[in-house]
């Protein structure tokens, strides 16, 4: 019975829930009896608290006894939160030794909503350090493992997230996406992952990497899931200077258009710049396969060029990393955090170095050199100047062609999930796994990852990519929806299903 | 195209109160080094006339009503601190005594 719990989709359990057919205590003890037997194995977890878990989930059930309606669609339903958000019950460590055992002494306006909306925050998760990574194994904490294959990464930098949903250990998690810290674990993993028009999703409480990109979003085994938690976390939030005031896009209604299977009509445009050298052949082909089906449920499908997002990548390596090394000079040891070296004798600024130097990571600190190197007189112009036309252009090609086409389509990253150990040596090579989604971070418009089947060349999923305009979200769900639908039915099931049983496994 | 030696890496990481060991420095110029030339790609796309972008959305100053609200207390902003006195932030000093 409770096994059977953890493999339902989050809008099943929510109904299940409201219809008092079980309880969120129950949905909630399922999931963390699930998380003790598989987690030691995935490490998706940093933080869990089973207490506040099961309490929150009483309170829900409470609500619901007294005939009062549900909080929200999702009110019930467990959720992992990337350990970027704050929270005021649970430390906050962004992955990093900085901020060790750190608590927030206050919540994230994610973080609110979700207890606002019912959702039983089971814990936080695993992410490469301050979100900078794609593998999470730039987490101080260890790494996560992708629950296909455990000598895999799970992506980055929501690795945590995405492997978490991926092994049955919740239902939903929450990620932010920088350049794909949500879509490409959720492409390595086979679950759904959504970065929302920027703005869509407050950033009030999210400890910034780069503020001009940083967005959170879901992640969840389907697009319906996924549409569900959008709409508790998204909205305007005045404590967020960026937030868009605008009601957020339809996406739940589009994500069950969508599911009707009906694409007639919609224009979808493939990115000729996104295939290719150094794209692994078994990804280009389960792309064409989702193509083809996207075609068979009646979308139009036509070859668009981008020519600048071949620029995105090395433009992405400059802005990212500079406003970077703004962000990150908050942490200096003086108000909260990690200090070292304060012996009496030391000034500030010596205790500042020596602090820095112990409590980030090597990513971390390439990152904080390069964007201080790019924001130096002298080299601003070359670089940074440079990348911010880059993105003026990058916005432009998005521009153009969403004239032509309602979405355009891709693979989500060019590769499976590659060998934990892999890249860790080699920070080019790790920064080509975000090659295809970083030009909706420079542009700010929505895209998410969706499951495209397995790979034929190693059995690991494969992620299809859909981007949409800006504050148009609902146009990606409704294709991600139909798409995923089609996949179902051919494949017999959810891909998710296929994830190898854990609980076996013996490590 | 670019080079970054290892004496401009151990400026870098001074500007950025970074301590640094010898191993990193090694280890931190060689990889910036392959960055570096590889970022440097932004400078093929001819940007004559092309304006900046810095933002994905237009930002505009955001004001909000004049009315008190409530913010952190002082023990909640104190709450993360490696050290305090007399309610206060207790830093090392910040000048030099010499």
């Amino acid at each position: 019975m409770t096994t059977e719990l953890t493999r339902l989709s989050a809008a099943e359990l929510a109904g299940r829930i409201h219809a008092r057919d079980t309880t969120a205590v129950e949905v909630t003890q399922a999931h963390l009896d699930r998380v003790a037997a598989v987690d030691r194995a995935v490490h998706a977890f940093l933080h869990l608290d089973a207490r506040a878990a099961l309490s929150a989930a009483a309170a829900v059930d409470e609500g619901l006894r007294r005939g009062n309606p549900p909080a929200s669609p999702l009110a019930g339903v467990p959720l992992a939160l990337k350990d970027v958000f704050t929270t005021v019950d649970m430390p906050t460590t962004c992955g990093s030794r900085m901020l060790q055992g750190w608590r927030p002494p206050y919540d994230a306006t994610v973080t609110r909503r979700l207890r606002e909306a019912g959702v039983v925050i089971l814990g936080k998760t695993n992410m490469d350090e301050f979100a900078m990574g794609s593998s999470t194994e730039n987490s101080a904490y260890g790494p996560t493992r992708n629950p296909w294959d455990l000598d895999r990464v799970p992506g980055g930098s929501g690795g945590g997230s995405a492997a978490a949903v991926a092994a049955f250990e919740v239902p939903l998690a929450i990620g932010t996406d920088t350049g794909g810290s949500i879509r490409q674990p959720s492409a390595v993993t086979g679950t759904v992952g959504v970065k929302p028009t920027y703005g869509g999703v407050s950033r009030y409480g999210l400890v910034a990497f780069s503020s001009s990109l940083d967005q959170g979003g879901p992640v969840a085994r389907t697009v319906l899931d996924a549409a569900l938690l959008h709409e508790v976390i998204g909205g305007y939030d005045a404590l967020d200077s960026t937030s868009i005031d605008a009601p957020v896009p339809p996406v739940v209604r589009a994500a069950r258009t969508g599911a009707a299977g009906d694409l007639t009509g919609v224009r979808v445009g493939v990115v000729s710049q996104f295939r290719g050298e150094g794209y692994q052949p078994g990804v280009l082909r389960a792309f064409e396969l989702a193509v083809s089906r996207l075609r068979e449920l009646g979308a139009r499908v036509v070859e668009v060029s981008c020519p600048s997002f071949d620029h995105a990548l090395p433009a992405y390596y400059l802005i990212a990393p500079s406003e970077c090394s703004s962000n990150l000079a908050r942490f200096d040891g003086m108000r909260y955090g990690l200090r070292v070296g304060d012996d009496g004798t030391r000034g500030a600024e010596e205790v500042m170095s020596l602090t820095r130097a112990a409590g980030f990571g090597p990513e971390v600190k390439r990152r904080v050199i390069l964007g201080t190197y790019a924001l130096s007189a002298g080299y601003y112009d070359a670089y940074y100047g440079q990348a911010q036309k880059v993105r003026t252009l990058i916005i432009r090609d998005f521009a153009a062609a969403f004239e032509r086409v309602d979405v355009l389509v891709s693979p989500t990253s060019p590769t499976t999930a590659f060998g934990i150990g892999e890249r860790v040596d080699d920070p080019l090579a790790m920064y080509l796994s975000d090659l295809c989604t970083i030009p909706a971070n420079l542009a700010g418009n929505a895209a998410l990852s969706v499951p495209a089947g397995c790979s034929d060349d190693d059995g690991l999923p494969v992620g299809l990519q859909v981007m949409a305009p800006s504050l148009a979200d609902d146009r990606a769900y409704r294709v991600a929806a139909a798409y995923e639908a089609a996949r179902d039915a051919a494949d017999g099931g959810p891909l998710a299903y296929r994830v190898p049983a854990l609980e076996v496994v013996v490590r | 195209m670019t080079t970054i030696s290892r004496d401009e890496v151990a400026h870098l990481a001074r500007l950025a109160r970074l301590a640094v060991t010898e191993e990193e420095l090694d280890l931190f110029a060689g990889q910036l080094e392959v960055i570096l030339t590889s970022v440097a790609r932004v400078g093929e796309v001819a940007a004559v006339n092309i304006p900046p972008t810095s933002h994905a959305v237009g930002l505009t100053d955001v004001f909000r009503v004049d009315v008190p609200r409530p913010g952190l207390t002082q023990q909640q902003a104190l709450s993360g601190a490696y050290a305090t006195e007399d309610g206060r932030f207790r830093v090392p000093r910040i000048l030099d005594e010499s």
